[in-house]
């Protein structure tokens, strides 16, 4: 079947998708989206994590039919999202967002702290990398997503409301501390930024 | 496979009863696991996500509708004075994303033992609306698990909504398992203080094939705390009522050992909740009482 739906602010459209297709089957195999990651296929991990509607969602529960005309925002269109809601409140025009081959080239490259030189990211992905969150990265995705998500609601966190919103995501290296680190450290940029 | 979107319910119920094998589909998170895994592949998926009412709630007079898609979420949010038992419950299911996604019909539609919603649903004494092409049912909770992950619907039936007394009083909800986030209940408890009709309901989890109410101990305690007077008076329960309480609640249960936990332990905890959230609902109602009287 056919699904046609928003990705990162862009009309996409999926062929001859199977209909017990997941979505994040279709982002990663068929978009060529590899950015949200596939690894437990049952909810437990949260590395799949997209925003769906606004709503963070594992996207390996989201049956691909069940997208058709919705508006999935994925880690690759992250920055950009970011950058339109800090700037316009988020999109109203519709021609933002992520066009299919930026994303699918979409690297974390952060800004030289030298020459200024690199990718804008968005303050989270700026602030996992400050804080070292990241070492195998394979969490990482899901986990920017659902902390973007709690900043945008909530901008200044308290210690158990970040527990709580990254309570679905599972991280094997780093022992959860600095990920709590990276997110403390983006409220306060954002709070000093206001 | 086929992918039904029914963009009404009139359409989702004529779609069920042309192929009562199609598997329906509101949050995915028990569904998709089970093609994730290529444990089911059914010849039809129903997508319920398409019809908008599903996903919204009444509060009415005496009772709260809840429509079949509410995600847990937003029983959290919304519901907490109504349906606090339900929103306690709601608040250990999964994780964020899975709540966001997931909601009650999906529970009942499972019907697995283990569902988190099902205690407070046993002690709110809801009603469930099912319907088909047919007509509408509404079945008493009491009368709604009739098996391990079996439900008493027809195959061309669909739930459409919960319909909940809004609380009058008190409501718990006790889970144990080996952390807050991400735990499929190793046995869970619940009970709601009925003042207005002085009676006590339970509901217990993952203890038995389906979820069961605790009938004993609710009898015996409803019998203690009338002929003590203890409605009136707002005195604390004595330790004897609450063991005998959690002993009989603790008789309710026909768990079985599994990987998440013994049978045996299974017992054991239940009664360990059964007396807790006693004590906690009945400090809550004795306070009420207590506020009223010196107001």
């Amino acid at each position: 079947m056919r699904v046609n739906f928003t990705v990162n602010g862009r009309e996409q459209q999926a062929d001859d998708v199977w209909e017990g297709e997941s979505l994040l089957y279709v982002l990663r195999e068929r978009m060529g989206l590899p950015g949200s990651k596939n690894a437990c296929e049952q909810g437990e991990c949260g590395s799949c994590t997209v925003r769906l509607d606004g709503v963070p969602v594992c996207s390996c529960l989201v049956a691909a039919g069940q997208v058709e005309g919705r508006d999935v925002v994925t880690v690759e269109g992250l920055a950009d999202y970011a950058k339109q809601r800090a700037e316009h409140g988020g999109c109203g025009t519709g021609a933002c967002g992520t066009s299919l081959d930026a994303a699918k080239q979409w690297e974390a490259r952060p800004a030289d702290s030298q020459t200024g030189e690199g990718t804008q990211l968005s303050p989270i992905q700026q602030a996992f990398i400050d804080a070292g969150a990241v070492q195998c990265g394979f969490c990482t995705p899901g986990l920017l997503v659902a902390a973007d998500e709690l900043l945008e609601r909530n901008s200044e966190p308290s210690d158990a409301d970040i527990r709580e919103a990254l309570s679905g995501n599972l991280c094997r290296c780093t022992g959860y501390e600095k990920i709590l680190d990276a997110v403390r450290l983006a409220a306060a940029r954002e709070g000093e930024a206001v | 496979m086929d992918f039904l979107r029914p963009a009404s319910w009139e359409e989702a119920l004529a779609a069920k009863a042309e192929h009562p094998t199609a598997v329906p589909i509101a949050g995915g998170t028990d569904v998709m696991v089970e093609i994730n895994f290529d444990h089911r592949r059914p010849e039809y998926l129903l997508d319920l996500n398409r019809i908008g009412d599903l996903s919204e709630w009444e509060v009415g007079e005496k009772t709260v509708r809840l429509g079949a898609s509410v995600s847990y979420t937003k029983i959290m949010e919304n519901l907490r004075t109504e349906l606090p038992g339900l929103a306690l419950a709601s608040h250990t299911v999964a994780s964020p994303q899975i709540r966001n996604r997931g909601g009650v019909g999906g529970n009942l539609g499972t019907a697995s033992p283990a569902g988190d919603a099902h205690p407070a649903l046993l002690s709110s004494g809801c009603e469930v609306e099912v319907e088909s092409v047919r007509g509408v049912r509404m079945i008493p909770i009491d009368d709604f698990y009739v098996g391990v992950k079996r439900n008493a619907m027809e195959p061309d039936e669909l739930i459409r909504a919960v319909h909940l007394p809004k609380a009058d009083g008190p409501q718990q909800f006790s889970k144990v398992g080996t952390r807050n986030a991400m735990v499929i209940a190793v046995c869970a408890f619940g009970i709601a203080l009925h003042p207005e009709t002085r009676t006590v309901r339970t509901g217990i989890g993952s203890a038995a094939p389906t979820p069961v109410r605790a009938r004993e101990a609710e009898d015996f305690l409803t019998a203690a705390l009338e002929e003590g007077g203890f409605w009136e008076s707002g005195a604390p329960i004595p330790p004897s009522v609450a063991k005998q309480f959690a002993q009989l609640a603790s008789g309710a249960c026909n768990p079985i050992d599994d990987v998440r936990g013994s049978a045996k332990y299974r017992r054991h905890a239940v009664g360990i909740m059964a007396r807790r959230t006693l004590g906690w609902t009945w400090e809550s109602y004795r306070g009420n009482e207590r506020s009223a009287q010196c107001a």
